[in-house]
Formats: C-alpha cells, sequence, structure tokens
C-alpha cells in the first residue's frame, strides 16, 4: 500500500497522465504546433501563389510600384521583426533553465519590439493613404500605363501585409498572457510548453515577413 | 526536458547572420541585375528562412515527425507554386491550340 501512494507521488510537474513523460508531453506539442504553422504556410501560400501569378502577368507594372514603397521603414522594420525573434529565442532559453526574471524581461522586450513594428506599419499605411494607394474608387497611380495593374499589387501589399500584421497582433495578446503567467510562477525549468509554443509561432511570423519584405519592397528598387 | 539547452552564442551568431543577410539583401537590390535581382532576393530570403526554422525555432533538435510534417508543408507549397505556373507561363505556347 506504502508503496503503491509513493509511485503515484513521483509525478513530474505539469505532466498529464496519459504521457509516458515529460519529453513525450513536449514532443505531442511541438507537432501539433507544427501541424497548425503547415496550414498557415498553406494560407499565406495562397497569397503567395496569387502575388507569383499577377506578379509573372505585370512584371514592369510590379517593379514601378518599388518607388512609392518605403524601403527604409521596410529595412527597419525586418530587423525589428529579427531582433524581436532573437530576444523571443532567449525568452524560451531563460525558461529552459527556470530563470524566472530573465523570462520576464526577454518576454516583455520581444512584445516591446513587436509594438514598434506595428507602430511602424500603421506609419506606413497613413503614408499609402496619403498617398491614394489604397486600392479601390479613390486609387491614384503616378504612371498612367500602369493605374489598374499597379492596384494589383497595392491590394495584395494590404492584403499581406495585413494578415502579417493580425497575425503580429495576434501574437502581441500571446505574448501579454504569456507574461501574465510567468509573473504568476507557472512556469518551470520542467514545465515551459507555451513559452516554446508561442515562440514557434512568432518565429513563423517572423519569416513570413523575411519573405514579403523582398517580395513587396525590393522588386524594382534599381529602376 | 530532453531539450538540449542551446548556448547564446550559438542564438547570437544567428542573429548577426540574419542581420547581415538583410542589409544584403537590400544592397544587392540596388545593383542592375536583371532576373538575377530576384534570384538572388529569394535566395537571401530561403537562406534567412532556414536559419530561423533550424536554430530559432530549434527544428535540428526535433523528432523525425515533426521534421516530417515541417519537410510534408514545405512540399505542398512547392506543389501549389510550380503546378500554378506550368499552367500560367506555358499558356500561348503552341499558337495553333486557342484553347491553351
Amino acid at each position: 500500500m506504502a508503496d503503491s501512494d509513493t509511485t503515484l507521488a513521483i509525478h513530474e510537474p505539469g505532466l498529464r497522465h496519459h504521457f509516458d513523460d515529460s519529453a513525450q508531453q513536449l514532443d505531442s506539442s511541438t507537432l501539433g504546433m507544427w501541424v497548425f504553422l503547415v496550414t498557415e504556410v498553406m494560407f499565406f501560400g495562397g497569397m503567395f501563389g496569387a502575388y507569383t501569378v499577377y506578379r509573372s502577368m505585370y512584371p514592369e507594372a510590379f517593379a514601378s510600384t518599388s518607388h512609392f514603397m518605403n524601403v527604409t521603414i521596410g529595412a527597419i522594420n525586418t530587423g525589428v521583426l529579427i531582433c524581436s525573434s532573437f530576444t523571443m529565442v532567449l525568452a524560451v532559453r531563460s525558461a529552459q533553465l527556470g530563470q524566472k526574471k530573465a523570462l520576464i524581461v526577454f518576454l516583455i522586450l520581444t512584445l516591446l519590439l513587436g509594438c514598434v513594428f506595428l507602430g511602424l506599419k500603421y506609419s506606413e499605411y497613413h503614408e499609402k493613404w496619403v498617398d491614394h494607394h489604397i486600392p479601390g474608387p479613390g486609387f491614384q497611380y503616378q504612371d498612367p500605363r500602369y493605374v489598374h495593374q499597379a492596384q494589383i499589387l497595392f491590394f495584395l501589399y494590404f492584403a499581406m501585409t495585413g494578415m502579417h500584421a493580425i497575425h503580429m497582433i495576434v501574437g502581441v495578446g500571446l505574448l501579454t498572457t504569456l507574461i501574465v503567467m510567468a509573473a504568476r510562477s507557472r512556469f518551470s525549468a520542467a514545465w515551459y510548453t507555451p513559452v516554446e509554443m508561442i515562440g514557434l509561432y512568432w518565429h513563423f511570423v517572423d519569416i513570413v515577413w523575411i519573405f514579403l519584405f523582398p517580395l513587396l519592397y525590393l522588386i524594382g528598387h534599381t529602376k | 526536458m530532453s531539450h538540449q539547452v542551446v548556448s547564446v552564442k550559438v542564438y547570437a551568431a544567428v542573429f548577426g547572420a540574419l542581420l547581415a543577410l538583410t542589409i544584403t539583401t537590400v544592397a544587392v537590390s540596388k545593383l542592375e541585375l536583371g532576373e538575377y535581382n530576384f534570384i538572388a532576393a529569394m535566395t537571401i530570403a530561403v537562406i534567412k528562412a532556414t536559419l530561423v526554422v533550424m536554430f530559432f525555432m530549434d527544428v535540428r533538435h526535433a523528432t523525425s515527425m515533426t521534421k516530417l510534417f515541417v519537410g510534408a508543408g514545405l512540399f505542398w507549397m512547392t506543389i501549389l507554386l510550380v503546378f500554378v505556373l506550368s499552367d500560367y507561363l506555358s499558356r500561348g505556347w503552341i499558337p495553333g491550340l486557342l484553347w491553351l
């Protein structure tokens, strides 16, 4: 009797009963998260496919739009996202080592960098609004040859960066949740799965931007 | 936890490489290279994405099952782009056939 009681008592924190051990549990969570990320790849893939088709149809018109993209802000935002991925990976590392303070600091840094990205994105959207580059009845384009074709690019620009920005906003919400959980000491070196999973999500959103930046800002940069 | 803790040095090196590649992609875009501008930009983007997936997302230490799922995702993405382009790019290759 006493023996069986001790076996029940030996139980890793955060381990669900249907898993053999914490390692198996974390591997399952990682696989599940990747399945979700693959659906996200398919989701963004449709938009990248549409972009590829229209760019192959109207290469000159697409190249002409790069004149009106703010490459400086785009490049700074790429750097900001890479920095935020770096702080995120350091947050996961702190969680693995059970360093609560470092975990909270790195999560807050990631959150702030995410907000900087969204702020810069907002100023870019505002610029597009002022320049009448929002697709629709009010759309104006400086080169009369490409008015309709350039509008397709701006439509794709807002669809793709807009979906990316929505993912960033969701990420900011998830990071806030993580910071609250970390402050309440919910994580330990033995269980930090949410930190690692949201880390995967955050890096995925970074990768989407890694492709969006050259495709939308640097098409005909030379001209 | 089975996951081994990766040293900060490795992460810092990847971080440095990602920033350097971002500067490279902007610099290369200013050169007149014709079609190679696009090829260079995409090559750099793929290298950056691979660095993030392998090191930041730690796929190099993941289980074979996770690697298989990541590979399947990329494979399906390739099917999407290759099949769509094989249609659009080959239109009009045979002048006599109007339905092509």
